[in-house]
């Protein structure tokens, strides 16, 4: 039920995540934060069975900045994408898969985003959401979206999913959080 | 719907026509019944065959980087480029060495041989049983569909436009009868002469 939404601006990708963390029928924490900076312009957002996804992602994390360490090159946003996907990809035919969904929001230059599934199905999009929230704001998103927003413009769309989410997720969610990554890295906004 | 063949969608479809060979996808990636991209293209090349693979889009994604490898170190080692059947056969193989845990696919390959000047038009099952075709091959979650527009559309030694409208219709009509398939479409036609002209069809986005 955790909420994973992704807006790609003309200068910066938005990651909307919910601040809700439950276990069975508590309210565990209400202040979760579901990004991790991965390197310095790449944020990967995540959702799933809880364990599998704390680990899956700083697994990544690790081993992208130990590529940057030892290659003196950190790995753009798309090579992160690859890499994750990979990983899932791998995961899947083992024992016991890696449950986890991803976002992967970068800037190398000009911004892009990429949606990753527990399968390892690897999409770059202009926008993006998992799970049941992709059934409340897909059409949102296709009805508002276009290529030359804003970031204030971002933010105004980004508002507008999270009221339909509001208004007809049948779990409170406890309101979200934005991250904003642009070219000066990523950032929890306001 | 819990086949992984038909979870993300999607079909292609693969013809002979005279001296010229063409093979279109459609582009849509799908979650059950919501979309979740409308670019998605199945229809990869390797030097002169061109590939389409349907099913699982995350076997696509493996099988068609594991065979942009394979096809890459084959031209390195053996100093030329590779011939339509080879690539058939190369997918094939791939395909049954994972017999027992299959990957998910259903791939078409589709070139000219350089040599004989043969079109050539191949689909596979996912554990890699070759059906080598003089006419068209079809794949994917609209494959009935496919069959039925390419068995009455189709005639023998088409030219390449005439290819073109034949493999467009195709696509597109059989698309307007699966749920899963569409977005729009992407056509190839490959000339013996070398020439690749590359297409782009518009089509409903529901």
């Amino acid at each position: 039920m955790d909420i994973l939404l992704g807006i790609r601006t003309q200068n910066e990708v938005l990651l909307i995540t919910s601040r809700s963390l439950a276990r069975g029928i508590s309210v565990l924490k209400s202040d979760d934060v579901k990004v991790l900076e991965c390197n310095k312009h790449t944020a990967l957002a995540f959702s799933g069975e809880p364990g599998d996804t704390t680990n899956f992602v700083e697994f990544i994390r690790a081993n992208v900045r130990l590529y940057g360490f030892q290659n003196k090159q950190e790995l753009t946003t798309h090579a992160v994408a690859s890499y994750a996907r990979k990983e899932l990809a791998t995961s899947l035919r083992s024992r016991k898969p890696y449950q986890v969904n991803i976002l992967v929001a970068g800037h190398n230059g000009t911004p892009e985003l990429h949606w990753i599934d527990y399968l390892g199905t690897n999409v770059t999009l202009p926008y993006a959401a998992h799970g049941y929230a992709s059934y409340y704001v897909l059409s949102t998103l296709d009805r508002w979206w276009t290529e030359t927003l804003t970031l204030e413009e971002g933010l105004e769309l980004a508002r507008k999913c999270i009221d339909e989410l509001e208004k007809r997720m049948p779990i409170d969610f406890k309101g979200c959080n934005i991250h904003v990554v642009d070219q000066n890295g990523v950032r929890l906004h306001e | 719907m819990s086949n992984p063949s038909e979870i993300n969608g999607g079909s292609a479809v693969a013809m002979i026509g005279k001296d010229c060979v063409a093979i279109a996808c459609d582009l849509r990636l799908g979650l059950q019944s919501v979309t979740v991209s409308g670019d998605f293209e199945k229809i990869f090349q390797y030097g002169g065959n061109f590939v389409a693979f349907t099913g699982l889009a995350t076997d696509v994604q493996t099988v068609s980087t594991e065979l942009r490898q394979k096809h890459a170190l084959y031209e390195m080692v053996e100093e030329r480029s590779m011939e339509p059947n080879t690539a058939a056969h190369l997918v094939s193989s791939m395909l049954y060495s994972r017999r027992f845990a299959p990957w998910f696919v259903g791939p078409l390959v589709a070139g000219i041989n350089s040599t004989t000047g043969e079109p050539y038009v191949c689909s596979f099952d996912s554990i890699g049983s070759m059906d080598v075709s003089h006419d068209f091959v079809v794949t994917g979650t609209a494959t009935n569909q496919l069959y039925g527009m390419a068995e009455s559309l189709y005639e023998k030694d088409m030219s390449p436009e005439q290819l073109f409208e034949t493999i467009s219709q195709t696509l597109l009509c059989a698309a307007d009868r699966d749920a899963i398939t569409g977005s729009g479409g992407l056509v190839y036609v490959i000339e013996k002469n070398g020439k690749v002209t590359k297409k782009l069809l518009k089509s409903r986005q529901d």
